[in-house]
């Protein structure tokens, strides 16, 4: 087997454009869930707003890709309201039954045949529409003859360089502003609703009002995440935008320890790496004969890989059920 | 007028408080010469089952009042309806002058109205101190606008610091201030959710059973603090079942049973009143009233408010 093919291939991937996509919607759940304690299982719908925002506003309607992307947020402002006036007076279950359902109705809106014209139906949309991004792609720039990028292990082709530099960019640009919200007063009064919001109440804080602001910017950065996964492959599907992002999200999240700004990072980052390299090896390991046909096929890889990182999460929350970045003390204080 | 007198002073002594409550009639629904607090017609029912059905309440400014009543009569379901956490079917209450009925509770809060909890709600995961610092008021850093930009809300940080930090050390709990409130035990917790409802400047004070739960030790330096509110100009209402705190520190007692307010007065004579001891007491009629305190107020604590 060789080693190092396998091992540069789950580098690459571990801090790769998927790792940038499930790294944003992460960090939106994390102001949601991680700081607010809110349960958003709509994660999807939030990307899938911003994904079909620049798709469809470029290849069906003509519009530029940046008034496009200004929909998309505006969308998802507009959605996090649409979720959040009604249940965000009720207990917290409710706000997770109802983001669930909507994502899954935006999905299946989304890939009906009645507005074949707008989304595309089932095979969504596939199009030029990122163009002037790559446009101003500035390896481009600076080399015409760019062919993609190759730092040590790590090998991107031509477009991803630029979008996997964009997305990196933009993730420390959000993770600064995170950062700056959080360890503020306003920051400070998202984590008292977490603990326990009538006691926020007798406090004088507007409960409903906070949940409804972090609700907003979770679901904003959950529409950046759908702009990178739709820009990265320049097409939408919609069933790309179906629960298991969410819940990979959350993994990443948990993963990395939540309420932690730099979670989601080191989340994504360890959750890629051992999905692309269980895949790979197990990949090397059938073709060297290591693992007897029988036991194995070739076109079982991606079910048992899922099925490993599974048996490896569950040791990871039996044995630091924090995350990489929490503090076992805090997690073992009682709730109340 | 009184109440113009009580404003010009800013704080009436405990002594005028006594002196000034004692020319009121022990009658339940009594007026008082400087009410802060005045609820008229306060009904709410629980499917068939009324909690609490208040035809006139009045709290005396810069008083230490106790509300007190066996299990079940409606006290913290009144607590609730008068902070915000409850909606009344009826009533009308006024707080100094201004209408809260059915006002959100954050805003009672804003008001100067604030309370505590029966089972204690500290804020576990925050550190101490910044279960002070999140309560005081008008903090701009709360805007998210201005969350982004410290330095509009660094100087007013410092403020709200040393001014935590000063109760907390009032409190005894400085050296505390930066472990996370979930490693205290039941009775500094009693002590942080008190420090802490004064970071919001109140006017009213509203604790709903302060010594529940907490151990004999620190019962005596709670008293205290309790007594230091009144000092300081601040009304105090308060859910006990601690039939010595209340004789101890109260200027006035409030009877309920059943929802209804049965008995008013001050605690000697109230204590002495028949039909309180039949309706508080009822079946443990026999047993020495002290005690009785003591198992009530462990039987209490398990029944969380409704």
């Amino acid at each position: 087997m060789d080693w190092s093919a396998v091992l540069g291939q789950a580098l690459t991937q571990a801090v790769g454009i998927q790792a940038i996509i499930y790294c944003l919607a992460a960090i939106g759940l994390n102001m949601q869930f991680g700081y607010t304690g809110l349960l958003n299982f709509g994660q999807a719908g939030f990307a899938a707003v911003g994904a079909y925002a620049i798709a469809v506003l470029v290849v069906t309607f003509d519009w530029g890709l940046w008034p496009s992307m200004a929909m998309g947020i505006l969308g998802a402002i507009v959605l996090a309201l649409l979720l959040g006036v009604p249940t965000l007076r009720l207990r917290a279950d409710y706000l997770a039954i109802v983001t669930i359902a909507a994502a899954e109705v935006i999905r299946l809106v989304s890939r009906s045949v009645t507005f074949n014209d707008v989304f595309g139906g089932s095979d969504g949309i596939t199009g030029k529409f990122a163009a002037e991004f790559y446009a101003l792609n500035p390896f481009i720039a600076v080399d015409p003859e760019f062919s993609g990028l190759t730092l040590g292990p790590l090998r991107y082709t031509r477009n991803d360089s630029w979008i996997w530099l964009a997305g990196w960019a933009l993730i420390a640009i959000v993770l600064l502003i995170f950062w700056l919200l959080v360890r503020s007063p306003w920051g400070r009064v998202l984590k008292s609703i977490r603990e326990d919001e009538d006691a926020a109440r007798s406090l004088g804080k507007n409960v409903y009002l906070y949940k409804m602001e972090s609700l907003i910017i979770g679901g904003v950065i959950g529409a950046l995440a759908g702009f990178v996964f739709a820009a990265s492959s320049q097409s939408v599907q919609p069933d790309n935008y179906a629960t298991a992002l969410t819940f990979f999200a959350y993994t990443v999240l948990i993963l990395g320890g939540a309420a932690r700004v730099l979670g989601p990072v080191a989340g994504t980052i360890v959750f890629w790496f051992l999905i692309v390299f269980i895949g790979e090896f197990l990949t090397g390991a059938l073709r060297a004969g290591w693992i007897p046909d029988e036991l194995l096929r070739p076109d079982q890889i991606g079910q048992v890989r899922f099925m490993l990182v599974g048996l490896g999460l569950m040791l990871l929350m039996i044995f630091r059920p924090q995350g990489m970045f929490g503090d076992r003390r805090e997690l073992a204080l009682d709730a109340r | 007028m009184p109440a113009d007198r009580a404003a010009e002073t800013g704080r009436p002594p405990a002594s005028y408080v006594t002196r000034v409550l004692g020319e009121v009639p022990c009658q339940p629904g009594v007026p008082k010469p400087d009410a802060i607090l005045i609820a008229t017609d306060v009904h709410r029912q629980f499917g068939g089952l009324t909690a609490v059905d208040v035809a006139h309440l009045e709290v005396q400014r810069g008083s230490i009042t106790a509300l007190i009543g066996p299990n079940g009569a409606g006290k913290t379901t009144l607590f609730n309806l008068l902070t915000g956490f409850d909606r009344p079917d009826t009533g009308q209450w006024t707080f100094n002058g201004e209408s809260i009925a059915r006002m959100p509770a954050h805003r009672v809060a804003r008001s100067g109205m604030v309370r505590t909890f029966q089972l204690t709600k500290v804020l576990s995961r925050l550190t101490v101190l910044e279960n002070m610092r999140l309560a005081a008021p008008h903090q701009i850093g709360e805007e998210v606008y201005a969350a982004v930009l410290p330095f509009l809300w660094r100087r007013q940080e410092r403020i709200v610091t040393d001014k935590a930090m000063r109760l907390l050390r009032q409190f005894n709990l400085a050296e505390k201030a930066q472990d996370f409130a979930g490693s205290l035990s039941g009775g500094q917790r009693k002590l942080l959710e008190m420090a802490r409802a004064l970071m919001t400047d109140p006017v009213m004070v509203m604790l709903d059973e302060p010594m529940a739960g907490v151990n004999p030790a620190l019962t005596q330096s709670l008293l205290a603090h309790i007594r230091d509110l009144r000092e300081s100009g601040m009304t105090v209402l308060f859910v006990e079942h601690d039939m010595d705190m209340v004789r101890d520190i109260s200027d006035w007692v409030v009877v309920m049973a059943q929802g209804q307010i049965i008995a008013e007065g001050p605690p000697a004579s109230v204590m002495a009143d028949a039909r309180v001891i039949d309706a508080y007491l009822g079946a443990h009629h026999d047993r020495p009233l002290t005690a009785d305190g003591q198992s009530l107020t462990r039987a209490d604590a398990e029944v969380s408010s409704p």
